[in-house]
């Protein structure tokens, strides 16, 4: 691609659209003269060096950052966004083409340290899934990435969590799954399993809610868990629920290093470590990019996607066919009895239709629309109001 | 008149009086007694019809009533003229509410029931069951043609031409000629009977030429073709009495105006949410994303979204909200009227908030005002509330007809597109560039490297920075002051009517009391009380109300709610002294009337 002048045009186009962007080398300006308290909001450095590699969008890996993250050092948290930003990269994705959104807590911070010129929304407690519904509706040339975390999206807001999915809404959603409330430090979440421990020495009674097995249940369209320590998983998961143009989930098991990361705790880097089942390895393939991975026939199952990206499934272990929605809730209730921690991608429909699609919305944004396409004018008011005579 | 019937006096009218209808919900009686209404319109009689109805489907009482006006006092009256009482349940009520001298018209197919009885009232029997039963083998038959029957024969005692029926007949059963005939033969059954066997009554509908080019509808039904025109896209709804008609209304609108004509697509989409906070929540993010969305609720919906308003008021996100307010707290009277949600919209979400609220007079303003909030919103960066109520959404109510300029652009606000950031030098989301209090926004996807910001419920800098410094927090919620200061000027203004002579004596009100109180400053000036008289049609309130308020001694503040919420917002905002504003208050949650408000002020003004 040829990275010359000109600047995108205004929500038009899709993520995959050839609005080109001038590469710019050397010194960026940090957005926004005053760089605020320092207590309250640090700056990240934009000088990088002038040879980091670009991709076809004519950006570098830097140009996917935030600003610097203010979560605690080791948090499982800063891995997910870190894949992001390679799968963005990666990807080829105009940063600027992906809106960001997410509730309240730790995970929810996060949208603030990657994609850095993206817009993002810190929504309200629990109800990121209504509000990124709304934004999509308005304008569904762009993509949407959710980002929340287990207090958000299976305590406070699993109301909203279920009622997203239902609707097939085209998104990426991101639980950054600790088990535990960290900016109120250290109470349980839903999704703390029975008998796990807290770092005060609680032991949580309460059943935990599964988000694999709600997804699955409500209708999302592609379900996959990985752990925020296994990047190699991880980043090819992303980039194929991107790709998916469907409700994607990926319940990203998050170990909390401050509150939850202690023995009994079964969401600390330990426990997830040893009882991690990955069931199998994705390799993500572009549309229209060459298969060049070597295998053994019946060693990988590919798996086309709507927008021509293929997913090379290869298998660690049983015979988990990713197509089969019932087949994927006995899969995971099946290991979930056995203690294991189910990873890789348990779910995908490779025919999936969105909210849109079902709601026939025409193909422009409907934030694009003006009032010649809106309003049906005088004339046919006049008739209007005859007729309620 | 006396002669018509023996003793007692007899009530005698033309064209003005009251008629109404005791039903059993479910029984098919609603659609009879608007067609009556629409017969004594169509003869030229002003009517205002409403619709009193129980929180049920099947089974338990309903009433419509209709005031036959040629003077066009579109209030409810009080009081009964003519009751045509078809539920055995309610008897008693329904016989002790007819004035003296008033009219009480029932099935006699069976003997009268057992009970209260009154000697001042003329009693019509006719044997609806015994003809309707007789003519038709089906049930619902029987049912649904008993009204039409009772139709049939009051046209025949007030007078109410054949024609008129057998237009409105062909206009609702246009290509469904068996139905026609089955309804017209209904009707004239009614008729043919009321003329053998019933006697004259003091009542008339005689025609008239007091209606013109006005239209006939419901408030519901006007702001979703408000919303249609005002170019909102997006809406996002959970159903709740008395507003689900409202979003139902801009389905139907949408699905006759708003599919593109070549690919049979939609310029609209709507969510049925799974809760009123979803429902907002879908509409902040498509106000963030640059779409006009709105939804339709009220008082309990409100209080869930509570938290989202304060959100989408810091964060300043377009979105409008249609309240069509119903009696609270709690559930209280779902399928009643009043105007008890000012404050808790007004100062709704916790901490500092202040919103945008327009009220609307009637079904013309609900249409006016809802376009004119979706542009509010976008002007303002702000949610804004249409109070409409119970009362004017879903009552037919006859009001000037809907006009749309055709030259009228929507006012999109201050939203940066590409080129303007590619010239700008310093893009501070909340830097108050014109000195208005209204901040430049640009919406997401704009341009490649300028422009993004994130948003958020926190406090931040005038670049969208997380900041917790005190003085970003001030200099932001002052700015946000300022802004609703601006919004003063860009609102709906009041709307003043003066007295006949100069007076010490002023009156504030607003909404649906307006047609009871048009015609009680009528009857007070026939009776020598002068008010001058303001209806204020939004909040925040502009300076000319201060000016009103100081140009009078005393100043009645008419509303529909038990605390007087207007007349505390008049004191708390505008500083002015409690007692020279006088609260007249209504709110058992039937609609306002003019003879309680020529009591209230009438006992007031006499007393000084």
């Amino acid at each position: 691609m040829f990275c010359g002048t000109a600047i995108g045009m205004a929500s038009s186009a899709s993520v995959n659209s050839t609005s080109t962007i001038a590469c710019k080398i050397a010194l960026i300006a940090p957005a926004g003269a005053n760089l605020g308290n320092p207590m309250t909001y640090l700056a990240k450095p934009k000088l990088h060096h002038p040879s980091l590699t670009q991709n076809k969008v004519c950006h570098n890996r830097r140009d996917y950052e935030g600003r610097i993250s203010s979560l605690c050092a080791g948090c499982g948290h800063d891995s997910i966004s870190a894949a992001i930003i390679q799968a963005c990269f990666e990807m080829d994705v105009e940063p600027h083409r992906v809106a960001k959104l997410s509730g309240i807590g730790c995970s929810s911070k996060t949208p603030d340290y990657f994609l850095g010129n993206s817009h993002g929304f810190n929504t309200v407690h629990g109800r990121m899934p209504s509000v990124l519904t709304g934004a999509n509706l308005a304008n569904r040339g762009l993509l949407y990435l959710g980002v929340s975390g287990d207090g958000d999206s299976a305590s406070i807001g699993i109301g909203q969590f279920a009622h997203v999915m239902r609707r097939g809404v085209n998104m990426t959603y991101i639980v950054e799954n600790n088990g535990v409330y960290g900016l109120t430090k250290g109470q349980f979440s839903a999704t703390a399993d029975q008998g796990s421990k807290s770092k005060k020495g609680a032991i949580n009674t309460d059943t935990p809610i599964d988000m694999i097995s709600l997804a699955l249940q409500m209708g999302a369209s592609f379900v996959a868990r990985s752990f925020s320590g296994d990047k190699q998983q991880l980043v090819p998961l992303i980039k194929a629920a991107i790709a998916h143009q469907g409700a994607a989930f990926i319940d990203v098991i998050s170990p909390c290093v401050t509150f939850n990361n202690h023995p009994g705790s079964t969401k600390s880097y330990d426990y997830v470590r040893e009882h991690n089942e990955a069931v199998n390895r994705v390799d993500f393939i572009p549309p229209r990019a060459e298969i060049v991975v070597d295998y053994a026939e019946g060693e990988v199952v590919e798996v086309e996607q709507h927008d021509g990206s293929v997913l090379l499934l290869r298998k660690a272990h049983g015979a988990h066919d990713v197509h089969d929605r019932i087949a994927a809730m006995n899969y995971v209730a099946t290991h979930q009895a056995k203690g294991e921690v189910l990873t890789g991608l348990l779910y995908v429909d490779d025919e999936a239709v969105d909210l849109h699609h079902h709601l026939n919305t025409i193909d422009a944004p409907l934030f694009s629309l003006g009032v010649a396409e809106l309003c049906p004018g005088p004339a046919v008011l006049a008739k209007i109001n005859a007729g309620l005579r | 008149m006396s002669a018509v019937i023996a003793v007692p006096p007899a009530i005698s009218a033309v064209n003005d009086f009251v008629v109404k209808f005791a039903n059993v919900n479910g029984s098919g009686s609603a659609s009879a007694n608007e067609l009556f209404a629409k017969a004594i319109l169509r003869m030229g009689v002003p009517v205002s019809p409403r619709n009193i109805f129980p929180s049920n489907i099947q089974g338990l009482p309903t009433w419509y009533e209709i005031r036959v006006t040629a003077q066009g006092y579109l209030g409810r009256r009080g009081g009964v003229d003519l009751m045509v009482a078809m539920n055995p349940q309610t008897w008693n009520q329904d016989i002790a509410e007819i004035a003296p001298g008033g009219y009480l018209f029932y099935d006699n197919s069976k003997p009268l029931p057992t009970g209260k009885f009154r000697q001042d009232i003329h009693v019509i029997g006719m044997p609806l069951t015994e003809i309707s039963n007789a003519t038709y083998a089906e049930p619902r038959q029987r049912q649904l043609f008993k009204n039409i029957i009772y139709v049939g024969a009051l046209a025949a005692l007030l007078g109410i031409d054949t024609k008129v029926f057998q237009k409105l007949f062909a206009e609702q059963f246009k290509g469904k000629e068996k139905l026609l005939d089955a309804n017209t033969q209904a009707l004239h059954l009614g008729r043919d009977y009321a003329l053998a066997k019933l006697p004259r009554i003091g009542l008339k509908v005689m025609p008239l030429d007091a209606v013109g080019e006005q239209i006939f509808v419901d408030g519901n039904a006007a702001a979703a073709l408000g919303l249609v025109y005002g170019g909102a896209t997006v809406c996002a709804w959970y159903p709740i009495t008395p507003s689900s008609s409202l979003a139902e209304g801009f389905q139907s609108y949408c699905q006759k105006l708003r599919v593109d004509p070549v690919t049979g697509k939609h310029r609209y989409a709507i969510i049925q949410a799974e809760d009123e906070i979803a429902s907002i929540g879908i509409i902040v993010g498509a106000g963030w994303n640059g779409a006009r969305a709105f939804t339709a609720t009220s008082g309990p919906g409100i209080s869930l979204m509570t938290e989202f308003l304060g959100l989408a008021y810091f964060a300043e996100i377009p979105i409008t909200l249609l309240n069509v307010q119903r009696g609270g707290p709690s559930t209280g009277m779902p399928t009643r009227t009043q105007q008890a949600d000012l404050l808790c919209c007004a100062y709704a979400s916790h901490g500092d908030t202040k919103h945008v609220l327009l009220f609307p007079e009637d079904p013309h303003e609900c249409f006016e005002f809802a376009a004119a909030a979706l542009d509010l919103a976008e002007r303002l960066q702000t949610p804004v509330f249409v109070m409409s109520d119970l009362d004017i959404g879903m009552n037919q109510r006859l009001c000037q007809p809907f006009s749309w300029d055709e030259n009228r652009h929507y006012d999109r606000g201050k939203v940066l597109n590409a080129e303007q950031l590619e010239a700008s030098r310093d893009f501070g989301r909340y830097l108050d560039v014109d000195g208005d209090g209204i901040a430049y926004r640009t919406l997401p996807g704009t341009h490649p490297n300028k422009g993004s910001f994130f948003t958020r419920g926190t406090t931040r800098n005038v670049y969208a920075q997380y900041s917790e410094a005190g003085p970003d927090y001030i200099a932001n919620v002052q700015r946000l002051l300022k802004k609703f200061d601006t919004a003063k000027t860009l609102v709906p203004q009041p709307v003043l009517r003066a007295a006949a002579q100069p007076t010490r004596y002023g009156v504030i009100y607003f909404g649906s009391t307006s047609p009871a109180m048009h015609e009680a400053l009528d009857a007070l000036q026939a009776d020598h009380l002068h008010l001058d008289a303001m209806r204020l049609r939004a909040f925040p309130f502009p300076a000319s109300v201060d000016a009103f308020i100081a140009a009078h001694d005393q100043v009645f503040v008419v509303e529909q709610n038990r605390d007087g919420q207007l007349r505390g917002m008049l004191i708390n905002e505008q500083q002015i002294d409690p007692a020279r504003l006088v609260a007249v208050l209504h709110y058992d949650g039937t609609p306002i009337t003019a003879r309680f408000i020529i009591a209230a002020i009438g006992k007031h003004l006499r007393k000084v």
